[in-house]
């Protein structure tokens, strides 16, 4: 296990967190407002919806959703990986 | 504060223990109520045993969870359990907006209200990868805490705290506003009186448990709002199409309302009753052209009348209701001229197609293939949705009574998990109301519009006569049938009529409308905290520098000072402001161009200093403040404005956060970078902040 409280490990933990909060959040937004810039285009039918306003009653909440899962479990990966235990 | 995984595994088995008779014991009585109710109990008691039942219970729980104790009191011991407090943050983030006006503006506005389903939900998404993990880790009390710590104790400090108060201000009026209204609604009991019956309850509980007593009513309330939201939908939906899943059910009926709506807007007896309306709006415009003679003539019409009725020895009845129509009418120009106004602009509304609403799953107003001026339109349409889904999505990552809940889990990671289930349990709610939006419309479209007059249901004239803004209808064209045309809904009837429309028991009503109030006290307690905490804390002990004083006399500061919060806010409401679902959600694009940029760039670019903080935090408020004030209307009228209006790019004041976060951004880098690097002590405290668990 490396030391949790060297320089370079410290800095090698936030570089992971910052790309993976850039990633998410690219995606969050680039979803939330190309579907919606785009609306009217996106019409096209998915059970019954028309495919842009599903996504925003829908599709964007659940993406959003996934997207913080996915964040706390990625970090939390990333602390144990850099033997980082808040319980101890 | 951490404490041993055996000792926090015990606390939240007793939790579930806990809330999980409360949950059997909440539906155990709906059934008792639902006896008492075949036996024959009128409405109103039930009612009124709804309201003081529930909050006797909320009041309860503030006694059994009093502390004087400052951890306990500002940030619940810290020890709440990711689920529970995702649950209790839902509660403190879902208020009457949510749970009776969400629904209700998706039904009148369609595509376009779903700005506020993604704004409200994708927030959570900034507060989860920006802010919650680092606040936790900072572990202080408050949002200006963070501020004055990481930009010093001074000006960024005071500034955090004033912006604090006045979103949240703002935000609490609304809320007991919204307690008011669904006590009179639920009880008929006065106004007045019933903001302060509700004011009791949510006092009782912040007053002597703080953080605690509200962290713990709120995940209750939060179980009564959820089942209150979620039974009558799933009823509508199995009545409607068989499928116990409304998500499901809504699919295929808004492709039905979408058939529906291209019928109705070429259904000739529609477009009669437009033109009707449309000739009442001309008449009203032919008077205002003349207002005095116009006024002379209707008062000569009316006395005509009342005499013509006495003479001919008519029923007293008809007499009365002549001399009445006689003493309504204006009794001086410039009343006539408002009301007249009025009239114009509402019948105006009327003659529009589809009672005025769009297509509803039309995506922006306008053609983009269409002549110049629909062009335009268009581009506004889509500008003025993508900039309010900003604004919403910001102020909600800013909101500082959302925040500080991050302050009060166990560790880091639980702060993380927390906010998913913070969303996961909002989403419960807000993937439904869009399909009871649609459900609603199903409805009204395909059984309520064409009935005669005589058959219509009896939630129709039950509601209007509760108050004849949620519901009116008139036989305009007099042709004994209803048109879409004749009816008008107020948004809120939606959720509160659904039970009624699904044909559930009145129990199920009275059950709603304890949800709703759930929701607005569970907001007004974490809003009341926010601004007590922000006054004795922030103002008292940090700032005027009393911070050597006892800890509990902190705590007494800040009782008295919730109690005077609370009384002002209730003395605001009960003036009934004006337009306060507007200056809600203006609340949003306040905190986010006050907070967001600050508190971000302090988190993650530790060359930000004191002053580009100071720099951004002001512009960004001030340009907002200013677009609000200058262009929205009540606003114009309160600040007497008398410059043009004036909209960059036609974006509505309601997104003016729109203009003051970016310039937020810019003048806090710029500023920054202009002025000399924080302190070797700034650069510590942010690389602690990103390193969860490492000695502090």
């Amino acid at each position: 296990m490396p030391d949790p409280t060297s320089d370079a490990d410290l800095h090698a933990r936030w570089r992971a967190c910052l790309a993976l909060t850039a990633g998410l959040m690219a995606i969050g937004g680039g979803v939330t407002f190309g579907v919606a810039w785009f609306a009217r285009a996106l019409d096209a039918r998915l059970l019954g919806w028309p495919f842009s306003f599903w996504v925003a009653a829908q599709g964007a909440p659940v993406l959003y959703l996934a997207l913080v899962c996915i964040y706390a479990r990625a970090m939390r990966r990333l602390d144990e990986r850099h033997g980082i235990d808040e319980d101890a | 504060m951490a404490e041993s995984a055996s000792e926090s595994r015990a606390f939240r088995h007793r939790l579930n223990r806990i809330y999980g008779r409360y949950t059997l014991g909440f539906i155990a009585f709906i059934a008792v109520i639902a006896g008492f109710e075949q036996m024959g109990m009128a409405r109103r008691w039930i009612g009124v045993i709804f309201l003081l039942a529930t909050v006797a219970l909320y009041a309860v729980i503030g006694i059994i969870s009093r502390t004087t104790d400052p951890v306990e009191y500002y940030v619940a011991g810290r020890r709440v359990p990711a689920m529970y407090n995702g649950m209790a943050t839902a509660a403190d983030w879902m208020s009457a907006a949510s749970f009776i006006g969400l629904a209700g503006t998706l039904y009148l506005q369609g595509y376009a209200g779903l700005a506020y389903v993604m704004g409200w939900t994708g927030g959570y998404v900034l507060v989860a990868l920006l802010l919650a993990p680092y606040l936790r880790k900072f572990g202080q009390f408050t949002i200006p805490d963070f501020l004055g710590e990481r930009y010093g104790n001074g000006a960024p400090r005071l500034i955090g705290l004033l912006a604090a108060i006045l979103c949240s201000f703002i935000y609490l009026v609304a809320q007991i506003y919204g307690v008011g209204l669904i006590t009179t609604q639920l009880t008929g009991v006065d106004f007045v009186l019933g903001i302060f019956l509700g004011l009791g309850g949510v006092l009782l509980c912040s007053f002597l448990g703080g953080m605690r007593a509200v962290t713990w009513t709120q995940v209750a309330q939060y179980i009564i709002l959820v089942i209150a939201y979620l039974v009558p939908v799933i009823w509508l939906a199995v009545k409607q199409t068989g499928v116990p899943i409304p998500q499901f059910a809504a699919g295929q009926q808004l492709e039905r309302v979408a058939e529906r709506e291209r019928l109705l807007l070429h259904d000739p007896t529609e477009i009669e009753v437009q033109a009707r309306f449309q000739a009442l709006a001309d008449e009203y415009e032919r008077k205002l052209k003349d207002v005095p003679a116009a006024l002379a003539k209707e008062r000569a019409e009316a006395q005509r009348r009342s005499q013509a009725l006495k003479a001919a020895n008519a029923p007293l009845r008809e007499i009365q209701a002549a001399d009445k129509a006689l003493a309504a009418l204006p009794r001086t120009e410039a009343q006539a001229r408002e009301l007249w106004t009025r009239e114009i602009a509402a019948n105006h509304a009327r003659a529009a197609p589809l009672a005025g609403m769009a297509p509803h799953a039309q995506q922006f107003a306008g053609d983009p293939q269409g002549s110049a001026a629909q062009r335009r339109v268009y581009e506004e349409s889509r500008r003025n949705f993508v900039a309010l889904v900003f604004c919403l999505i910001v102020g909600t990552a800013a909101l500082p009574h959302i925040l500080m809940r991050s302050y009060t889990t166990p560790s880091v990671r639980q702060a993380r998990e927390s906010v998913a289930w913070t969303l996961f349990f909002i989403l419960l709610l807000y993937l439904t109301a869009p399909t009871l939006a649609v459900l609603a419309k199903a409805e009204v479209f395909n059984s309520l519009v064409g009935l005669p007059f005589d058959r219509l249901p009896s939630w129709v004239s039950s509601w209007s006569r509760v108050d004849s803004s949620l519901i009116s209808v008139v036989d305009i064209n007099h042709d004994g049938i209803l048109q879409l045309g004749e009816i008008r809904i107020g948004g809120d009837l939606i959720v509160l009529a659904t039970p009624e429309i699904a044909g559930l028991p009145y129990v199920i009503t009275g059950m709603v409308a304890a949800g709703g109030l759930a929701a607005a006290l569970s907001t007004a307690d974490g809003l009341l905290l926010t601004i007590s905490n922000a006054l004795s804390h922030d103002l008292y002990f940090k700032m005027i520098g009393s911070s050597e004083a006892r800890a509990t006399r902190r705590v007494t500061i800040s009782k008295v000072l919730l109690l005077v919060a609370a009384l002002t806010a209730a003395g605001v409401a009960a003036q009934r402001p004006a337009d306060i679902l507007f200056l809600v959600t203006a609340a949003f694009s306040i905190a986010a161009s006050a907070f967001f940029p600050a508190l971000v760039l302090g988190i993650f670019w530790s060359r930000a200093n004191k002053w580009g903080a100071l720099a951004g935090m002001v512009s960004g408020l001030a340009v907002t403040l200013y677009y609000l004030v200058r262009n929205e209307p009540w606003l114009r009228g309160a600040f007497r404005v008398s410059a043009p209006i004036d909209l960059w790019w036609g974006i509505l004041p309601v997104s003016s956060g729109a203009f003051g976060v970016p310039l937020g951004f810019a003048m806090c880098v710029t500023v920054s970078l202009l002025t000399p690097a924080p302190a070797a002590s700034t650069a510590r405290f942010v690389r602690e902040l990103r390193q969860p668990g490492a000695a502090p």
